[in-house]
């Protein structure tokens, strides 16, 4: 019995045990000059688990009565949060050595945040979640103030940690009332409470706690406030790291909270989650217009871009969770891709985040300048880009499932926010001259923006078989 | 009698009152952590009542894992103040103020 629970749970075990290891290891010999060791192996590991999960997984497995699922929904959502991860990891080294923060707990961080969100994706019981996500938020919280000298990156960790335990907070209170007027805390037992106009009204509040506490983790309006400033003020490689895999893990326990165990009552989530989607999305595309430090803007192009993925969720069908994964999976290749042409924006070796610094910069660095159009592009959703498929796909599943009113203000939405984008190409090539920044980057970064580029103009042949995957993991999630 | 309702009543008001601790608190980073201790403890006051109520020892199991994440969050959390405090000097709530917009 216990063995084929552990069986189930084995890679979360084989990624933990190495992250306590390398922390024993690294403390009692090296320290700090095992840190970029640690980190290489680090991201090997993960892309390794990562493999392992994705190619041997099979079928639907439920480990610990019911408390953890790895299926098909959950294997997607870890292979895309561990190649995001140990991605963001490869970007990081050389901008964390240079500014002498790489620290080897850094990438143990890492690694045990996506143990939480492995563990979240996983979850089938509210305690599974509880445990998952603070695991998660916690090593989180850490992170974002590891320039622990500097005002802004501390200043970002304790606004993230107090915002962070509000919203836990707000999720437990919901987890209770769950558990009292559903009287379990399994997924499997709530749906069987939660049925279509059968929800009592306990039942009911612990759903919109839940909500609220979910809706804090992807950062969605009006739960947003925190992002921007943990943005901005984050080392800019932490930064990429919050823009893709907790929020694939975030959004993925939406998924997974709103269909395992309250599936049987759609009608009673979907307009708290489509006013969700409609608010983050017209804020993300206002907001962002008026920033001119590129890290805030990539905060608000995020709570937009939550606003579209929560859309294919609002539409509370398979294929609306299918479009979710698909949109997540598309944002997370972009924002690899443009947070790695943002780790080479420099001045004389200093990180410059100043939108107007870009003046003409394609005079200086065509190339870069052309894959960052092209990502810029995609992420506004401009058509023959793979971001227009992704929000092609969410306003499909929004429309089939009644909901043309959400489609309509995406689309309005999406126009307000290509704006803000088209504004950074507009400084890339037609600003004024001005002294702006340094060359180069390293060919790590720029390979990795080259890469995101690339596959934006490549994927719409045929999403490299994301689509399949997703469907696969969509069925198993909503049945 | 006091029954499963005045039980959920204390915990809704304490939850509400560390909600509030949170937003109307122009003082100390400090307040802050007690609020969020505030509304944890108001929901493990829920979890028991619910569990004695249901005669379902779950509850109770999970009170024990909140009780106890709690504490590494209050941990972290001042180990982020410390931090903190050696940059500002000060642990003011209207200090934390470095970025806005």
């Amino acid at each position: 019995m216990i063995q084929s629970d552990l069986t189930v749970i084995l890679p979360e075990i084989v990624l933990a045990l190495f992250a306590m290891g390398a922390l024993l290891g690294a403390v009692y010999t090296g320290k700090d000059r095992l840190a970029s060791l640690i980190l290489w192996i680090t991201a090997a590991v993960m892309i390794a688990v990562a493999a392992w999960i994705g190619l041997t997984g099979s079928g639907t497995n439920v480990a610990f009565n019911g408390m953890f699922h790895d299926d098909a929904f959950a294997r997607f959502a870890k292979v895309a949060i561990l190649l995001s991860a140990a991605v963001v990891l490869i970007m990081s080294e050389d901008y964390m050595a240079r500014r002498d923060l790489l620290r080897f707990e850094y990438p143990i961080l890492v690694a045990l945040a996506a143990v939480g969100m492995m563990m979240m994706v996983s979850a089938g019981d509210l305690i599974a979640l509880y445990m998952g996500l603070e695991l998660q938020s916690l090593a989180l919280y850490v992170v974002a103030s590891l320039r622990r000298d500097n005002a802004k990156s501390t200043e970002a960790g304790l606004k993230y940690f107090v915002l962070g335990a509000l919203s836990s907070g707000l999720l437990l209170y919901g987890a209770s009332l769950t558990y009292g007027y559903a009287g379990t805390t399994l997924f499997s037992g709530i749906i069987a409470t939660a049925t279509e106009g059968q929800v009592s009204l306990g039942l009911l509040f612990g759903l919109v706690f839940l909500t609220a506490g979910l809706a804090f983790k992807v950062s969605a309006v009006p739960f947003h406030m925190w992002t921007p400033d943990v943005y901005e003020g984050a080392p800019t490689p932490i930064t990429a790291f919050f823009a893709t895999a907790p929020k694939i893990a975030a959004m993925a326990l939406f998924a997974r909270v709103m269909h395992d165990a309250f599936g049987g009552a759609v009608g009673d989530w979907q307009q708290i989650i489509a006013l969700l989607s409609v608010l983050s999305m017209f804020l993300g595309a206002v907001a962002a217009i008026g920033q001119t430090n590129i890290k805030r803007l990539m905060a608000y192009s995020s709570i937009a871009h939550m606003g579209y993925a929560l859309m294919g969720l609002a539409a509370g069908t398979a294929f609306g969770v299918q479009a979710m994964l698909v949109y997540m999976a598309i944002y997370v290749t972009m924002n690899l891709g443009t947070f790695a042409f943002i780790l080479t924006m420099e001045k004389e070796g200093q990180p410059v985040t100043d939108i107007a610094a870009l003046n003409l910069y394609s005079k200086r660095e065509p190339g870069k300048a052309l894959a960052m159009l092209v990502l810029l592009f995609s992420l506004a959703g401009v058509p023959p880009l793979l971001g227009f498929f992704g929000k092609l796909y969410v306003l499909r599943a929004a429309y089939e499932a009644g909901l043309a009113w959400l489609a309509v203000a995406g689309v309005l939405a999406s126009v307000i926010g290509a704006f803000y984008y088209l504004r950074i190409v507009y400084y890339m090539y037609f600003g004024e001259d001005r002294e702006g920044l340094d060359g180069g980057g390293s060919a790590l970064l720029n390979g990795i923006l080259m890469a995101s580029a690339i596959i934006m103009l490549v994927g719409i042949v045929n999403f490299f078989g994301i689509e399949g995957a997703a469907e696969a993991a969509a069925i198993t999630l909503v049945n | 009698m006091i029954g499963l309702e005045h039980y959920l009543t204390v915990a809704a008001a304490l939850f509400v009152i560390g909600i509030f601790g949170l937003f109307l608190n122009r003082k100390n980073v400090i307040i802050l952590l007690m609020s969020i201790e505030l509304m944890l403890l108001a929901v493990n006051i829920n979890l028991v009542a619910f569990s004695s109520f249901l005669g379902d020892l779950v509850g109770q199991v999970f009170t024990l894992f909140v009780l106890t994440v709690a504490a590494a969050e209050a941990a972290i959390g001042l180990a982020i103040l410390v931090c903190f405090f050696r940059n500002r000097g000060t642990i003011a709530v209207e200090d934390v103020n470095v970025m806005k917009g």
